[in-house]
């Protein structure tokens, strides 16, 4: 027992365990720099929306005062809100660090992206357009701001995510992932999809924002918008939306827990302007992320594990 | 525990812990307990679930639907991966890694295992012991999860019976002893009614320790008790040389994480593999800087001397030097449909270094059933060995038991670029 008890002093000497933030930042660093140690060209996916928002004070905690060993992508629908565009080109100015933006509009005029109908979102179609451009530069490594909280597919996920020529995502054939000894390797024309804050959940994303004083676009903030309600749900109604005969449009003070291609991202009704108050609405709310806000991860039980298959992020 | 709580307080840091059982042990419903009675289950995912239920033609909600994933998983019926969860008592955040309980899945369990605090092992009070709670408990000892509490379920169909309850334990540590197992907590336990999990129910009375998540909050959430040498392994060299910036034209930052131990500004440090010398000029954390850095932290050293320093190099405390071998003795996990060939070379990661390596020789193979040795001369999926593996190049390794970080490694096939096998060095 003496023994133990002078373990278990040494222990509080060289120990100091971490705040959850702390570690999940830690680990996320780490992460990053094995893809910079380990992947030969790797892109760092940054889209203005709040998880990548955090990916980029990660990769400042991680590079500085170095560059950052890749540049920044944006694959853009042309269905963006504009406060979420320029957010992102000011941030990768600021940064001073290269900003890559592809298309689907191109993908769509090359004729290898058909939309079924012209009101069809154009979302799941970025999985085109990201791997013409993974195969246009020859990145051997994205990098992306996915969280194993925001679903069910998700959460089976590695963190080191192996993707096929086609891009694809075999679940039941994935590389064991031990310890943090990650495997990055890949063969030319194959890719690893790295998330750094796989571990962080909505609630954390949030919590680091307000701890970082991170800038986010406007719209994460309540503001008066006009909506009509569809289903339950709400949809903004913008130049891509338009309201249908027979909709009634209200303005309502609303917010986006997430951000992305208008078509599929609805708002949430709330009056949270500050960080303070969204992190109190968030602690509070009874619906998840995705659920909300998400209108493509609603058509069916295995929605994601699909499009994932297919080579969505 | 109501939500509201969640705000304020953390900071416990965070505990990851694995799951071992099967369904019919109820881990996914005590799985789905935890998030449900920690308010982690939203609205809408509890209608899904309800809908699903109801489909089933289920009276209650099947709280073990929460838990399952895949489109494939839900037509087979069965857990086919490691899935990772995530909730928050308000003061600790909490990761919980599932891990199937299925006989051929030993490479899930040992992969949800290496990174966990704590293991929560699940017997089914009808049943007692089993071989599989005997497999499970090899595996997290092997894989040395600091903290195992086993959780003996369903104890309201024993009629909530201390005699079971005992009679169960006293089992238990009879073959925990032999495996060298010490630190055990046990919990009697209804997941599916919630007695003992967050609350602690009407029906087991009788007993007075702690409830699962009282234990959870309590359990030390670092990977090791004891003290361990400071270990760096160099993940990336920065050198701006920004011509903007003068500055910066000397600065040569060794990024990576503390492995293990601590390290302070002044420290005599060793580089290894070349043996040199030198002392910590600075600690920092993006621009900022620090007098000290701990286990767990990513940080950037910089040092007083200009050394050649790259990837794959391991930074130490001078005095504290890990083992510089070429040769080590392990316990091998192997975790690939193709067999282990004795003839070929395959690929070691271990810290942030490779080297080539090829087997020397199979001490024994494992039966993690009976616990027995046996011979062999390959080894398959789900295999554990003892064996001596021959390096091209030196690394730097502690003892597994003694330092998790530095005693671990991952064994690649080059020709497919697979992870094939996790090793434990003895």
């Amino acid at each position: 027992m003496a023994l133990e008890s002078l373990k278990m002093l040494k222990t509080t000497i060289t120990r100091q365990a971490l705040t959850h933030l702390d570690w999940l930042e830690s680990e996320a660093i780490h992460i990053m720099r094995e893809v910079a140690g380990q992947c030969a060209n790797p892109v760092l996916l940054f889209s203005g929306g709040k998880d990548s928002i955090c990916m980029l004070r990660i990769a400042e905690k991680a590079f500085r005062p170095g560059k950052f060993p890749f540049p920044l992508m944006h694959i853009d629908t042309g269905h963006n809100y504009k406060e979420v565009i320029d957010f992102r080109d000011r941030r990768a100015a600021e940064l001073g660090e290269r900003l890559i933006v592809r298309s689907v509009e191109d993908s769509m005029a090359r004729g290898t992206v058909v939309l079924n109908s012209d009101d069809e979102s154009r979302n799941k179609h970025q999985s085109v357009t990201l791997l013409e451009a993974i195969a246009e530069f020859g990145f051997d490594a994205c990098i992306g701001g996915a969280r194993r909280d925001e679903e069910k597919a998700r959460a089976k996920e590695r963190i080191f995510s192996f993707r096929d020529e086609f891009g694809q995502w075999d679940p039941k054939n994935q590389r064991p992932e031990l310890w943090d000894l990650y495997n990055a390797r890949s063969f030319k024309g194959e890719n690893i999809r790295v998330f750094p804050i796989s571990n962080w959940t909505e609630f954390d994303v949030w919590q680091y924002i307000e701890r970082e004083r991170l800038e986010l676009p406007s719209i994460y903030y309540a503001h008066s918008r006009p909506v009509v309600r569809r289903q339950g749900g709400m949809l903004p109604v913008t130049a891509v939306t338009p309201a249908r005969p027979g909709d009634t449009v209200e303005t309502v003070r609303v917010r986006f827990r997430t951000v992305g291609d208008i078509t599929c991202t609805a708002p949430v009704e709330s009056d949270a302007d500050t960080i303070a108050k969204i992190i109190a609405e968030t602690a509070t709310t009874t619906i998840t992320e995705r659920g909300a806000t998400r209108l493509d991860d609603q058509t069916s039980d295995a929605s994601m594990e699909q499009r994932k298959k297919e080579g969505y992020f | 525990m109501s939500a509201i709580e969640n705000i304020p307080g953390m900071d416990n840091g965070l505990l990851r812990f694995l799951t071992c059982g099967s369904v019919d042990d109820g881990k996914s419903t005590l799985i789905g307990r935890l998030l449900f009675d920690s308010k982690t289950i939203l609205v809408d995912t509890l209608h899904a679930i309800e809908r699903t239920s109801k489909k089933r033609g289920l009276e209650a909600i099947d709280l073990s639907l929460l838990t399952d994933g895949l489109q494939a998983e839900r037509e087979q019926g069965i857990t086919i991966d490691v899935a990772y969860r995530y909730f928050t008592t308000g003061t600790r955040k909490y990761i919980i890694a599932d891990a199937p309980g299925h006989e051929q899945y030993t490479r899930n369990m040992v992969t949800a295992a290496s990174t966990a605090d704590l293991a929560i092992i699940l017997i089914d009070a009808r049943k007692g012991v089993l071989t599989q709670t005997r497999r499970h408990s090899y595996l997290a000892h092997l894989v040395n999860i600091p903290h195992l509490v086993v959780a003996i379920n369903k104890m309201d169909l024993v009629d909530c019976s201390q005699t079971v309850f005992e009679q169960i334990m006293s089992d238990y540590l009879d073959f925990a002893a032999k495996l060298g197992i010490e630190d055990v907590h046990f919990i009697p336990m209804s997941a599916l009614n919630g007695d003992m999990v967050v609350d602690r129910g009407e029906r087991l009375d009788w007993y007075q320790g702690p409830t699962l998540i009282e234990l959870l909050e309590a359990a030390s959430a670092s990977h090791t008790e004891h003290a361990e040498g400071f270990r760096f392994p160099v993940q990336y060299v920065c050198r701006p040389q920004d011509s903007a910036n003068p500055d910066l034209h000397d600065y040569r930052g060794f990024m990576g994480r503390v492995e293990s131990g601590a390290v302070a500004v002044g420290d005599a440090v060793t580089i290894l593999p070349s043996g040199r010398e030198s002392r910590v000029k600075d600690i920092q954390v993006s621009n900022q800087s620090l007098p000290r850095a701990y286990a767990e932290q990513s940080i950037t050293l910089l040092l007083d001397d200009e050394i050649d320093i790259s990837r794959g190099d391991m930074i130490v405390k001078s005095g504290e030097l890990p083992n510089i071998t070429k040769q080590v003795d392990a316990m091998l996990c192997w975790l690939s449909e193709s067999p282990l060939d004795p003839r070929r070379k395959y690929l070691i990661r271990h810290t942030t270094r490779e080297s080539k390596a090829m087997l020397a020789g199979i001490g024994f193979r494992m039966d993690i059933n009976t616990m027995a040795h046996q011979a062999a001369e390959k080894l398959a999926m789900n295999d554990i060995a003892r064996v001596s593996l021959k390096l091209a190049q030196p690394i730097f390794v502690d003892p597994y038991a003694d330092n998790r970080a530095t005693g671990a490694f991952i064994v690649i096939d080059e020709s497919s670029n697979n992870t094939v096998g996790a090793g434990m060095i003895l």
